[in-house]
């Protein structure tokens, strides 16, 4: 039986998986490096300027496309279960649309010159914040239209979700043909999803958005087993089903508004990871965890090839994702037993 | 008042409506009651009202005499068992796994199934002749084969008290008789099972005592032989019905369109 196939065995060869694509991460790049001196600039030996490179730049960024990349398939396994809807993801809760929205107000407003682009310390941290905020300030308009008589309505709440995400495009749209054109394209670029924006900060700041929103998810995950029997059988079932749905939607908010700030939309993994995590396993604790290995591993993954494919030219990693993703999920859909 | 489980002037409903309204009756421990009414008379809501999933608006639901309310969420999850009337799976799930499902308030909130959760899981499965789909896909099953699977997610809970929603539905006859013969099973061993239906045979057959619900309150309430009588039948369904004694003193009902209506 499925359930009981061993998920840890998984999440040791996902785990051995992630480990080599790390390892990938830190030596590919413009400059080519050796295996030995990669290892010695981890450990702040060598030359000065290899050192520099495998720890300001490349560490941070695979240690970033850890995070965002299991922050997203986690988010998006949280959400399908609160959901119940296996096409669930993270940005539907407007929280892409929100964050795009905050992010071009904020560029409009003259914080951060640039995107992708390292700026001073204060620019680096201006346009995060402002995606975030623009984030949050969609799920809350969201999570207010998709609440009826104190309850969540899990049906309303994808509706909502989905209005929100119009809204803002149309603001997106709006605001745009304001922009000048060079604002435009690297405002397009962040749209895309991209990881070179990644510092020691950013990663510092992620990780405890990751670690807060396990904490918070992992305790639900019987009672995301039990809301696969709908949210009255639940509640027969002794679960605290309104906490459970309010905690999960702040959870995955919280993890997609925070990953879309340091990295912009990378769209599939919160979708496709799960979708292939389930097929493993379908307990909650197991498919959380898995997940966000699964969604680490592929974003790390991609993010290699984004940079190698042509390089020294970098192509988007969101568009490395939904390239390797949309066939991937088409293939998932049809071999669905 | 006397049993497990009774209700007094209960008022549920959802939206400005009040479905059940003045519903008041104790279930007699060690039987099988049976909620007869007709479509929308609050069958369904009822259930929910006496599980404590629908909020109660008025009056009281007690379980041992204690209000619902006031029983803690874990122990009211043990004693109570619940099917729901229809039940559309939102993910793929195997038929063992849904039935695990109704060991969850027996279950720490991380550890593997015990040896116990799974003996009660095969001893459902076992009873509601379902044990040879325990490793198949609930979408890949018959319409019957999937409640029998649903039965058993609530018989592995061991509750002291079923709230069943029309649990025949959508079962021959042999299984229609296996469910039957569950039911009677709890009853004997001190459990209080209830559970709706507007097939009156399986009432007839399944109950010792019926509650005739029309318009969301107590039409009449007694044993099978008092409640299952022409007019009240009449009454309660708009038809003509004929009742002749059948084996076991249980009557057999017959019914027709209405006359002189």
């Amino acid at each position: 039986m499925i359930s009981r196939r061993p998920a840890w065995a998984w999440g040791a060869v996902l785990a051995a998986a992630l480990f080599g694509a790390l390892l990938a991460s830190l030596l590919y790049g413009s400059v080519s490096l050796a295996p030995q001196d990669v290892l010695r600039a981890l450990l702040g030996q060598g030359d000065a300027g290899t050192v520099s490179i495998v720890r300001e730049l490349r560490l941070p960024r695979a240690l970033l496309a850890v995070l965002v990349g299991g922050a997203l398939a986690l988010s998006g396994a949280a959400l399908q279960a609160l959901l119940g809807n296996p096409l669930a993801d993270p940005y539907l809760l407007g929280v892409s649309g929100g964050a795009a929205c905050g992010t071009l107000v904020g560029s409009l407003l003259g914080l951060g010159t640039s995107f992708g682009v390292r700026a001073g310390v204060f620019d680096a941290l201006a346009l995060p914040f402002a995606a975030f905020v623009g984030a949050l300030a969609a799920v809350l308009v969201v999570g207010v239209g998709a609440s009826a008589g104190g309850r969540l309505d899990r049906r309303r709440l994808l509706l909502s979700g989905v209005v929100v995400n119009a809204l803002s495009s149309a603001i997106l749209l709006f605001l745009l043909s304001f922009g000048d054109p060079s604002r435009t394209q690297t405002f397009v670029f962040w749209m895309l999803g991209s990881l070179a924006g990644a510092t020691p900060g950013a990663v510092a700041a992620l990780s405890v958005y990751v670690a807060l929103s396990l904490a918070l998810l992992l305790p639900l995950a019987r009672a995301f087993d039990a809301l696969a029997l709908g949210e009255e059988t639940a509640a027969t079932l002794g679960i605290r089903v309104e906490r459970a749905k309010r905690t999960a939607y702040i959870a995955a908010s919280l993890l997609a508004a925070a990953a879309v700030a340091y990295a912009g939309i990378i769209g599939f993994v919160g979708l496709l990871v799960p979708h292939a995590v389930r097929r493993v396993t379908r307990a909650h604790r197991g498919l959380l965890l898995l997940s966000f290995l699964g969604g680490a591993l592929l974003l790390v993954v991609s993010d290699v090839a984004a940079r190698a494919l042509f390089a020294p030219a970098e192509i988007s990693v969101g568009a490395i994702t939904a390239l390797l993703g949309a066939p991937a999920f088409l293939v998932l859909l049809r071999s669905r037993p | 008042m006397t049993g497990k489980l009774s209700a007094e002037a209960l008022a549920a409903g959802y939206g400005p409506r009040d479905v059940v309204t003045g519903f008041t009756h104790a279930f007699a421990t060690g039987r099988v009651t049976a909620l007869l009414g007709e479509n929308g008379a609050g069958k369904s809501t009822l259930l929910k009202a006496l599980a404590g999933i629908v909020p109660v608006r008025r009056g009281t639901v007690r379980l041992d005499g204690r209000p619902l309310a006031d029983v803690p969420r874990r122990e009211a999850a043990r004693a109570l068992g619940y099917l729901p009337q229809s039940f559309d799976p939102l993910f793929p799930i195997l038929a063992r796994d849904l039935v695990l499902l109704g060991r969850t308030p027996w279950r720490t909130p991380f550890g593997a199934p015990s040896a116990r959760d799974l003996a009660s899981v095969d001893a459902a499965l076992s009873e509601m002749d379902a044990s040879r789909f325990a490793d198949t896909d609930l979408g890949a099953m018959s319409g019957g084969e999937r409640q029998r699977v649903l039965l058993a997610r609530v018989l592995a809970g061991e509750p002291e008290v079923l709230l069943l929603d029309e649990p025949a539905a959508n079962l021959d006859p042999r299984h229609r008789f296996l469910v039957i013969d569950a039911m009677r099973r709890r009853a004997e061993t001190g459990g209080t099972v209830v559970f709706s239906t507007h097939e009156l045979d399986v009432a007839s057959q399944g109950a010792d005592d019926a509650v005739l619900v029309s318009g969301g309150c107590v039409l009449a309430a007694g044993t099978i032989a008092d409640t299952l009588t022409e007019p009240l039948l009449s009454e309660l369904f708009g038809v003509s019905a004929c009742v002749t004694p059948g084996a076991g003193g249980r009557p057999v009902v017959s019914i027709g369109p209405s006359r002189g209506r």
